[in-house]
């Protein structure tokens, strides 16, 4: 039973969003408060990362945006007493976290019980050693493997076993640091890297099993050892592939009964074992010809894959696992979706759910696309189908991208020889190149050797290839429809293919039918709004609507989520899609969710009246529609996703809600837009829109370089480039029209000015500006990667008056009805316009917390046609309070390999962290703690190496640099430059790449600062520094404004700053506070 | 393509994967993920028509070690897709080419989930399946003729043993088992526990087995509706008292009978491998496999009846104990119910308690000297 001495209750997030640690901790944290709160315990928070609902402050009582720390969390344990704390629902960050706090004493000083798995539990489970020996004492197998700390114990380890060999470095999130070594010189090279990102300078070297079966178990434990089986699944990719990079279907599908009785025992075996209380996951590798498997790895926490499993079938681990923390055991649980059974049973599937990982090489041309150990996916994909089939082909439309099948990909010209030697390649692309190579007619079993993925996938997607040939031969009849209907195709695919019209296809009238996530397979009647696709099979819906029947509801409205996190439209745009969804069904509408993206919390049944867990793909979107007959769809909330779909719904008689269609593409369309801020007389760089190269350089003669290319109608300005001469235009544009498919390129006059960016609500008449933020690099970088101050600390009033002018302005002409964010550039002391973007932005969650505004609610009303001025916070620019905060964007470089770590005007971060306080150099310091910055007292070795541009710039930064004691090692050139003006450094050359690595790698260098010569080439020197740097987690500054920033923080440090933290709603309050002192 | 037909008056379409004909038998639904070759070889789903709700039958084919009996009982089986290129190293055939074999209609690309919902309302029911299409007249004599279905209770004759035999002749314990159509998993568990086990036909008398001097009596799992084997429950009651008496599935259901209590038909069933049952005693929960339309009605349970496990779903009656006359039984599958191997199961209880009694025996048999 619940235990009773709970009053209040501390939960620790789990920070910014990098690879191998995303949205999901959102879900499962919100999740854990929800039911908190439903216990009527009183929670602290504590995250750093602003994006997210959990720092909402409804949905916990006191919350910190604070860096996860020892000394922050210890402060605010001291502070607020809590008697127990929750930390296995806020991923890696949160469990070391844990595990410091009790290293530290604070734990046992303050009387602080970690609920749910104890300290020892996750000790075993993390630590190499101590799991490997635990395993052994109870009999579990796994692989031979050493626990090294030093590269001689590798070698005598590599000796015994030979090649290859897994690495993988302790407590580091999602594998980073880890990989396989094949022959010597790689095992030293990430034997090296991994003893270096390893926080106790450990690794795991380990016998490779590449090519056994991958499996995982997620399983729940109590304290009345009750387990249960949540979901198992099996990668489609093989042992060798990180989990979070592979192919995954769930249930298991190549397992007989045996085999998975065999592992869910183990698996039982081991939580028992290790008395984890809550969730947790078990990888297994099992042979594919014999009953031998090996346990790879036990997550002693909920997980990515807890995640996934939780959307796969319904069952809320999260929900379970902070009830059983708080004292309640399995049977005393209701099970939320049935409401008749309990939590203490298996859920079980009569549907296939497949995932694919959402990966950012399209972003990142440079990047090593090879898949290993470590992860490289920015987030995922879910789809749910009858069968495997029909889930495979969906999960496969829901990736977004320029082609919706599994064939023409550009796999169609290679020689048969070429194939069959890249399909050896494990890169992101090889399924695609394993359907090509099905559809020249090459054997399974052949398939089967090379990829060494089952021969019952390949077999399965041969179905769906052969299909395809089907429809290429045969005439389409309604039988042949109906089945490539059920095989997943689209019916753009199937008029590509057959050739029918369009007209043909719809006089078959058939419509899509829904099915019920129900986590029983239909043996319970049960009312969860959880429903997919299938074709030919009865409709749950109608029946839903029935027994849910409520007359005091208004109409429906569709809310259009944001699908895969990927970079440029991360978990931001989740939050304003959940709020926006939430505030529909309190202002008595019908709300109706649709999204893939298994990791969010818009994908949790309960935040939409009905969820549908389908593609982000017109057609999908559309039998929605047509099964919901809404009164509109929201489009503004779920970034470029949603409303990339706008058009081609509004096309098909779909009512838009918000600002109109025409207004959208006024902002994105150049010309219109340029003849629109004519008209409002507001400045603009000097550009236009190009449709071929001849344009392209007519057009640069008359706007002068430098210029920034980009493509329209993209994602986190992918393709953007500042160009400075004829050469690099020629270079880039042809890249820019590949982005931008039958959209013009843009080229803008390059101002290297102040940014500025602000966010607003509008209802038509009035607008609200909750604040203006200043970036601290100046113009060029994007806005994503910048490091932004609100409020903006050297904007005069008089600009600020123009800004909010502008901003007024341009809401009036669009007639902007809910969301708008509008970036400038301040350059001579003119403000020019350079985007304006009419829905919501990446920064509405941090705007809606530092300002108190809720800003996708507010903008939700509007559209529904309440005035904002009803909302109570006025309108035009609201006031300031005494809080200041600094955003700083997290970047995940050191999962991927060769890519360029220097700031551009594209977007490269995954997530971000806020700095506050109420000095802006406090709250400074504060994000680059938050970013996992390390501040030291010993005199430190600091590379500079400066780009001609940018020497003279950066002067002033190094003098501070050396005045600040740092230690200046300089390339030849700043060297020479440095001597110039009197700032004594040593010389270092560039080409001694060598040595310098060896610096890095003995931690003997602080940090890096280095401004890119232009070119995306990786040949270059600053190329190879920059990401050996990065290699090794050395901070390089590649803006000199970013540079003056660390200094700047770092002189808080020098001076001994004691800092103290509090919550959101006290630094807001503090300017009241203050004046009643004075 | 083939037919279903149900009572309800229901017709549904459907490939024919499996033999060639048509079956009339009663529709149910199981609902597990994994082990269809161990479900088609479970006897007590004698004269069925099993709906899988899992959609994807016959991945990892049929292989030639996880049987449950030689022949399959069931009359048909329906799946939304069974597969046609199965794949595992152990398999030896496909699984529509063993439905063929064994002369089970298949019918696949059915709506099943529509189809267990169905069940689930209207309760298990008569059914005709078959492999060809019929004429509306054809379905509608049907139909008339599937209200007089029902499976009768000679049909043990078939699924037990047909003679008395010795499954294993070595062990502490000398077993007598009575064979209504067992699961060889039952036979191998308890060999493997260390019983020498006799394996006995239905139709054994409790003469016979009381003259053979057994340390206990085991009664296996089968089909059709327990309240219609009344030999059977006469002979058990001549032994229940003499010697320890062990039950599960239908063994546990004829206990029951002996001791008094009714068994009622549950409207769809339990058949699926995640089924709550809570232990009364200590409070620990087992997540178990299950087989069964019947079910012991608990309410009214005689006082020397000890209730000992209760499904946390549906709040039946999973297992009873009688200490004075030395019954134990429990409803579900013990022995594939998956708990860590370490932990002791129903059997491991069992066992011991066969144990303890031959030590009183052996020590009767000393004080009496």
């Amino acid at each position: 039973m619940k235990d009773k001495s709970l009053k209040k209750v501390l939960v620790i997030g789990s920070g910014p969003i990098v690879i191998g640690q995303a949205a999901e901790f959102d879900y499962a944290g919100v999740q854990a408060c929800r039911t908190l709160k439903e216990e009527n315990i009183e929670i602290v928070l504590v995250n750093s990362n602003p994006a997210t609902i959990m720092t909402d402050e409804e949905i916990a009582d006191k919350v910190y945006i604070e860096p996860l720390t020892l000394d922050c969390v210890s402060k605010i344990i001291e502070k607020e007493r809590p008697q127990g704390l929750i930390a296995s629902l806020g991923g890696q960050t949160a469990l070391n976290l844990a595990c410091e706090l009790d290293e530290a004493g604070v734990l046992e000083k303050f009387n602080v019980k970690l609920l749910g798995t104890n300290i020892e539990s996750i000790k075993k489970a993390e630590d190499r050693e101590l799991f490997k020996n635990l395993m052994q004492e109870i009999g579990e197998p796994v692989p031979q493997s050493d626990i090294v700390s030093t590269w001689e114990e590798a070698i005598t380890f590599s000796e015994k076993i030979g090649f290859p060999i897994i690495i993988r470095p302790a407590f580091t999130l999602g594998g980073a640091g880890g990989g396989i070594a094949q022959n010597m010189e790689e095992y030293d090279e990430i034997v090296h890297q991994g003893l270096a990102q390893s926080p106790i300078n450990q690794v795991l070297v380990e016998k490779s099993i590449a090519g056994y079966k991958e499996i995982e178990y997620e399983v729940i434990r109590d304290s009345n050892n009750t387990c249960i089986i949540v979901c198992n699944m099996e990668n489609i990719d093989p042992i060798g592939i990180h989990t979070g990079d592979s192919f995954v279907v769930a249930p298991t599908q190549t397992l007989t009964a045996k085999e998975c009785n065999m592992l869910k025992a183990s698996a039982i075996k081991i939580i028992k074992a290790l008395k984890i209380e809550g969730g947790c996951n078990v990888q297994f590798a099992l042979d594919t010809v014999s009953n031998q498997y090996y346990v790879i790895e036990v997550n002693p926490r909920v997980s990515r894959s807890s995640a996934l499993a939780s959307k796969a079938s319904g069952y809320p681990i999260a929900k379970i696992t902070t009830k059983i923390a708080i004292g309640y055991n399995l049977h005393e649980i209701k099970n939320s979706i049935t409401q008749t059974t309990l939590a203490s049973f298996e859920p079980t599937l009569d549907y296939v759910v497949v995932k694919i990982p959402k990966w950012p090489f399209d972003k990142f041309s440079t990047g090593d696309r090879m898949l290993g150990t470590k992860m490289k996916a920015t987030g995922e994909i879910m789809a749910i189908g009858r069968t495997f089939i029909s889930s495979f082909k969906k999960a496969v439309t829901s990736l977004e991208e320029r082609y919706t099948g599994l064939l023409h990909r550009g796999f169609e010209t290679l020689e048969k020889a070429d194939l069959l030697k890249e399909l050896a390649l494990q890169d992101d692309r090889r399924i695609f190149r394993l359907a090509q190579a099905l559809y020249n007619g090459i054997e399974i079993e052949k398939l089967n050797k090379i990829t060494k993925i089952d021969k019952w996938f390949i077999s399965k997607i041969k179905a769906i290839v052969d299909l395809e040939h089907t429809l290429e031969k045969k005439k389409l009849d309604w039988d042949l429809y109906l089945k490539a209907k059920q095989f997943g195709f689209l019916d753009s695919e199937i008029i590509a293919i057959t050739g029918a019209t369009k007209e043909e296809i719809e006089n078959f009238a058939l419509q899509a039918s829904f099915k019920t996530v129900d986590t029983c397979a239909g043996e319970y009647s049960a009312t969860t709004p959880y429903f997919y696709s299938t074709w030919g099979e009865e409709c749950e819906v109608e029946e839903f609507k029935l027994k849910n029947n409520n007359k005091k509801t208004k109409d429906t409205i569709v809310v259009l989520g944001s699908g895969p996190i990927r970079i440029g439209q991360g978990i931001e745009f989740d939050y304003c899609s959940v709020h926006a969804s939430l505030e529909l069904m309190k202002n008595g509408y019908q709300s109706v969710m649709i999204n893939s993206n298994p990791e969010t919390l818009s994908t949790d049944f309960d935040v939409a009246n009905r969820l549908y867990f389908e593609p982000m793909n017109e057609e999908y979107v559309m039998n929605i529609i047509k099964k919901e007959k809404p009164k509109g769809v929201l489009v503004q909330f779920g970034g470029q996703t949603a409303i990339n779909l706008a058009q081609k719904l509004n096309a098909q008689g779909v009512k838009i809600l918000g600002t109109s269609l025409d207004s959208i593409n006024a902002t994105e369309d150049r010309k219109v837009f340029e003849k629109l801020m004519r008209e409002l007389d507001i400045p603009q760089p000097k550009g236009c829109a190009v449709t071929s190269v001849t344009e392209a350089l007519s057009a640069v003669k008359e706007i002068g370089y430098p210029v920034l290319v980009r493509p329209s109608y993209v994602i986190g300005g992918r393709g953007m480039q500042v160009v400075y001469n004829d050469d690099e235009l020629l270079t880039y544009i042809n890249e820019a029209f590949k982005f931008s498919n039958e959209h013009p390129v843009l080229i803008d006059q390059y101002l290297e000015g102040q940014e500025v960016e602000l966010d607003a609500i509008s209802d038509g008449r009035d607008i609200l500006i909750p604040g203006i933020c200043e970036h601290i690099e100046r113009a060029g970088v994007h806005s994503g990667d910048s490091m932004s101050i609100y409020p903006s600390q050297n904007i005069s009033r008089k600009n600020e008056k123009i800004l909010v002018k502008y901003a007024q302005k341009i809401a009036k002409k669009l007639n902007i009805k809910g969301l708008m964010n509008i970036q400038f550039i301040i350059k001579d002391n003119q403000v020019y316009v350079i985007e304006v973007n009419p829905r919501a932005s990446r920064t509405v969650p941090i705007m809606s917390k530092v300002t108190g505004i809720p800003m996708a609610k507010i903008a939700l009303r509007a559209i529904l046609g309440k005035s904002i001025r009803r909302a109570g916070f006025g309108v035009g620019l609201y006031k300031k309070s005494n809080l200041v905060s600094v955003k700083m964007p997290i970047f995940s470089w050191q999962k991927l390999n060769r890519i360029d770590p220097a700031l551009a005007p594209e977007m490269k971060s995954t997530g971000e962290v806020l700095g506050i306080d109420t000095k802006y150099k406090r709250a400074l310091y504060k994000a680059f703690l938050a970013g996992g910055y390390k501040f030291s007292n010993s005199k430190q070795r600091v590379l500079v190496s400066l780009n001609d541009h940018y020497k003279k710039p950066a002067l002033p930064v190094i003098k501070k640099l050396f005045k600040q004691g740092f230690f200046i090692m300089a390339t030849w050139g700043t060297h020479k430059f440095l001597e110039k003006h009197g700032v004594p450094s040593k010389m270092i050359e560039k080409f001694m790449i060598d040595k310098l690595q060896k610096r890095m790698k003995n931690g003997r260098l602080s940090f890096i600062i280095n401004t890119p010569t232009t070119g995306k080439n990786s040949q270059n020197a600053g190329f190879q520094i920059r990401t050996i740097a990065q290699m090794y987690g050395i901070p390089s500054f590649t803006s000199i404004d970013t540079a003056n920033a660390f200094l700047v923080a770092h002189k808080v440090f020098d001076k001994n700053t004691i800092l103290t933290y509090d919550t959101i709603t006290n630094y807001r309050k503090k300017k009241f506070l203050d004046m009643f002192k004075k | 393509m083939g037919t279903l037909i149900l009572q309800d008056g229901s017709v549904i379409k459907g490939n024919s994967k499996g033999a060639i004909g048509g079956y009339e038998g009663e529709i149910v639904f199981n609902t597990s993920m994994a082990g269809y070759q161990e479900i088609l070889t479970d006897l007590s789903y004698a004269k069925q028509i099993v709906v899988m709700s899992y959609p994807e039958i016959g991945n990892y084919g049929i292989n030639e070690i996880d049987f449950e009996a030689q022949n399959p009982a069931l009359v048909g089986i329906i799946a939304k897709n069974f597969c046609e290129e199965e794949n595992h190293y152990k398999s030896t055939q496909n699984i529509s080419t063993y439905l063929q074999m064994h002369n089970i209609i298949a019918l696949d690309d059915i709506d099943t989930r529509a189809l267990v919902k169905k069940i689930r309302e209207n309760g298990t029911q008569s059914a005709f399946i078959t492999s060809n299409d019929l004429t509306q007249e054809e379905i509608e004599e049907k139909i008339q003729h599937l209200q007089e279905f029902k499976i009768s209770n000679d049909v043990i004759l078939q699924t037990g043993a047909k003679e008395k035999y010795q499954y294993n002749d070595q062990g502490e314990i000398d077993l007598a088992f009575i064979d209504y159509g067992t699961k060889n998993s039952i036979l191998n568990t308890l060999a493997k526990k260390g019983c020498k086990i006799t394996v006995y036909p239905p139709s054994v008398s409790a003469q016979e087995i009381l003259e053979n001097n057994h340390h206990a009596l085991f009664l296996s799992s089968g089909p059709a509706n327990p309240n219609e084997f009344s030999y059977q429950i006469e002979q058990i009651k001549e032994i229940v008292g003499k010697i320890p008496l062990f039950g599960i599935g239908l063994g546990y259901q004829l206990l029951a009978l002996c001791a008094g209590a009714e068994v009622y038909k549950l409207k769809s069933g339990h058949r699926g491998t995640n089924y709550p049952v809570i232990n009364l005693e200590n409070k620990k929960i087992l997540i178990t496999n299950q087989n069964h339309g019947y079910a012991v009605k608990s309410d009214n349970l005689a006082k020397f009846i000890r209730a000992t496990y209760k499904n946390l779903n549906d709040d039946t009656l999973e297992g009873f104990e009688i200490d004075s006359l030395k019954v134990y039984a429990v409803q579900f599958y013990p022995e594939t119910t998956v708990k860590a191997e370490e932990t002791t199961t129903i059997y491991d209880e069992w066992v011991n308690i066969a144990k303890r009694e031959i030590n009183n025996k052996n020590n009767e048999v000393k004080n009496e000297r």
